[in-house]
């Protein structure tokens, strides 16, 4: 009987509950997008940063002590009378993608920099790899170098080539200083020797990268009588942002009990990864950068934020909308239901009565509303990240808390003039 | 005979306005009361007091012996889903539901739906055959009879019908005298708010307000509405019309009893 009632009712009202599903599937399909992309926005964001350079710097041992000043011509002097020590042999590499986190990392790339003169002027070149093709003792195979790193360089020219032993990649402003450009040869001297060098390509990089050149590694090996060797790794990792379990951790891993040294082992914190790099690199020392992983962090909560604030505030406009049309919708029946307090039914069983019909039509909204969403989460990941949203099964009861909110919040008002009308005041028409 | 209902110097303010000032009311079980008066003069005021819809500025009302005074909101609700058949001028069906939904409503509320009874009841009325018809696909005397089926579905201690025959012709008012004849020829207790006095005039009480007060209360010797040749030939012109053989043999039912 009551649900031949709310049918009936729902076919009669059939233009205010149309607007009422319409209210919770618009609110719906805004908030599951929302959500869907939030949920999915650490895994999207991360890779958007990283996309912005390297967080971990993998250095040698001997090296590390003597600071970060290996780009000076100090350090390149200094070079020359250094051991083993402070290096990192290039065949080593591999090892990075080997790690617990292997997939995590997402590129790295080795340095060596050595002094050049070109047309009367010192600079220095830096070998890498610009793109290498690696094939693991795992039989995984991987790309990965500077070029992926560095994506956000405009190039104008060529790009780098790790097989062109001889082709430059110079920054804008050596280039400048160096009246340099694409195509252009020369000759510049390197520890006394001669060497034919040309221009592939110029690039921005929109920092103080744009003084240095890039050459291939095997290049930067001959000039500086280092073979085999790199003196610097930038890795890019996607991770965890940090908490107060990973400060710990980075500050003194033995501090940590056993059960918990587990969980930091295995979660994708920066420093664990750094952990674990230094574990399968013995000989080499693993800093993060700092600055960006908190950033990361930081920015990704704001987002996060963002999100669930504007969620909320989609929600609370359609149970505004609701509440305007329940409202209008109980005023309309306002004799039908004062008849049926006549006939002695109770506020609580009118009250169900409305919010059985109206859970009905919201559930329905709900659902094609869910649908949108869906689609909406995909269309805000390609357009925004480039990238799908992969449906998350906890958005889905969480959407039913939505919609159950949502229209209860609404009905609120409603449910209060329903309590309060008159049965006399309607069936004698006053 | 006992009282099923006795009023004592209830008085009923709106704002200003005394809608009722001190009424004494005693009405024994079984009996059919007619209240007249003019506009204003706090009939239907009378009737929501009753019916439990309303409650007095002052004064009690005690009905089968409880003092509804001493009664919470949702135990006055009680009172009106269990002893409270309600007839309306207005009919006040709900218009998406059928006439036998109308009245499946009345038992939803108060206990369980029967659809059988539900049906007997309105082959009680004469409305068998118009039982899956819609409000707006009956006429106002159809109407009538649907919402009477379902104020007298539980079997209600007292009936309250404020000017149930207002909207109706002369026809329909009759068959809906018949209707209330046999309620109370079964023993029910009826309280019947009209202007009218060849209405009034099938009770055997009638009592006059005017301003909210008492002013008359007399026995009155109930026309046996012995249907004249005339009468009769309407009534039955009007069933065949609707080609309805229940609600002939209904009719003819009432015309004996009556
Ligand atoms: N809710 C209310 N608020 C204010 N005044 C009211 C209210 N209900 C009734 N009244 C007043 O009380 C008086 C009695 O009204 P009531 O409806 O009982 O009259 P009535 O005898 O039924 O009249 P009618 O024959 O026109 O139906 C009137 O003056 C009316 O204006
Ligand atoms: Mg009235």
């Amino acid at each position: 009987m009551l649900l031949k009632m709310v049918l009936k009712a729902i076919g009669r009202q059939r233009r205010k509950h149309y607007l009422i599903a319409l209210t919770v599937g618009l609110g719906v399909s805004l908030a599951t997008a929302m959500l869907g992309v939030m949920f999915d926005v650490g895994d999207k964001v991360n890779q958007e940063l990283k996309s912005y350079g390297a967080n971990l710097n993998i250095v040698p041992k001997g090296a590390s002590m003597l600071g970060e000043l290996y780009q000076t011509e100090d350090t390149a002097a200094e070079a020359e009378n250094v051991n083993q020590e402070n290096f990192i042999p290039e065949k080593e590499l591999y090892k990075i993608k080997m790690i617990f986190w292997a997939y995590n990392i997402v590129d790295f790339a080795p340095y060596l920099s050595v002094p050049v003169e070109i047309n009367g002027q010192k600079i220095i070149l830096t070998g890498t790899w610009f793109n290498r093709h690696l094939k693991l003792p795992t039989g995984d195979e991987v790309d990965t170098g500077m070029t992926a790193l560095k994506s956000w360089w405009k190039i104008t020219g060529s790009p780098g080539d790790d097989g062109d032993t001889s082709g430059l990649l110079v920054g804008r402003d050596a280039a400048g200083r160096l009246g340099l450009k694409p195509g252009d040869s020369f000759s510049a001297k390197a520890k006394g020797k001669a060497v034919d060098l040309k221009v592939r390509g110029v690039f921005d990089s929109g920092g103080p990268d744009d003084g240095l050149i890039f050459a291939p590694l095997s290049l930067a090996q001959e000039l500086s009588g280092q073979a085999g060797l790199v003196e610097r790794v930038e890795v890019s990792a996607l991770t965890t942002p940090e908490n107060e379990l990973a400060r710990r951790a980075a500050a003194n891993p033995g501090s940590l009990s056993r059960m918990e040294w587990d969980t930091w082992y295995c979660t994708a914190y920066i420093s664990s990864i750094a952990y674990q790099l230094e574990e399968i690199l013995p000989g080499a020392r693993v800093k993060a950068i700092r600055q960006v992983a908190e950033s990361e962090g930081a920015i990704l909560t704001k987002i996060q934020l963002m999100m669930i604030l504007l969620t909320v505030l989609t929600l609370l406009c359609s149970a505004l909308a609701i509440s305007n049309l329940v409202s209008a919708g109980i005023m309309e029946r306002s004799v039908e239901i004062g008849l049926l307090k006549a006939l002695g039914a109770s506020d609580l069983s009118i009250m169900f009565l409305v919010l059985l019909e109206l859970f009905l039509v919201a559930l329905i909204g709900g659902v094609i509303g869910y649908l949108i969403g869906l689609g909406l989460a995909q269309l805000i990941g390609l357009t925004v990240f480039g990238a799908s949203v992969p449906v998350k099964a906890a958005v889905i009861p969480l959407t039913c808390l939505m919609v159950l909110a949502v229209t209860t919040v609404g009905s609120l008002p409603a449910l209060r003039s329903l309590l309060k009308l008159e049965a006399t005041e309607v069936l004698h028409g006053r | 005979m006992s009282a099923i209902l006795e009023i004592q110097n209830v008085s009923k303010i709106y704002g200003g306005v005394k809608a009722l000032q001190n009424i004494q009311l005693l009405v024994p079980q079984g009996q059919w009361l007619a209240v007249m008066g003019p506009s204003g003069s706090g009939k239907t005021t009378l009737m929501n007091i009753i019916g439990c819809l309303d409650t007095p500025t002052s004064g009690r009302v005690i009905m089968d012996g409880l003092d509804l005074g001493s009664l919470s909101h949702s135990g006055l609700t009680a009172i009106r889903r269990e002893s409270i058949g309600l007839i309306f001028q207005e009919f006040h069906l709900i218009s998406y539901l059928t006439a036998l939904e109308n009245v499946m409503v009345a038992q939803y509320y108060h206990s369980l739906v029967d659809e059988n009874e539900a049906l007997e009841a309105l082959a009680g009325v004469g409305l068998k055959e118009r039982a899956k018809h819609l409000p707006r696909q009956l006429s106002g005397g159809e109407q009538q009879r649907v919402c009477i089926a379902r104020a007298l579905i539980n079997h209600p201690k007292v009936i309250l019908a404020d000017e149930p025959t207002g909207n109706l012709d002369e026809t329909n008012e009759r068959l809906v005298m018949f209707i209330l004849h046999r309620l109370h020829k079964q023993g029910s207790t009826i309280i019947m708010v009209t202007h009218a006095p060849d209405v009034a005039a099938h009770a055997e009480r009638i009592i006059v307000l005017e301003h909210g007060r008492l002013a008359s209360d007399r026995e009155n010797n109930p026309v046996v509405s012995q249907p004249s040749e005339q009468k009769s030939a309407d009534s039955r012109a009007e069933e065949l019309n609707q080609n309805q053989k229940s609600e002939e043999s209904f009719l003819a039912g009432t015309m004996a009893a009556v």
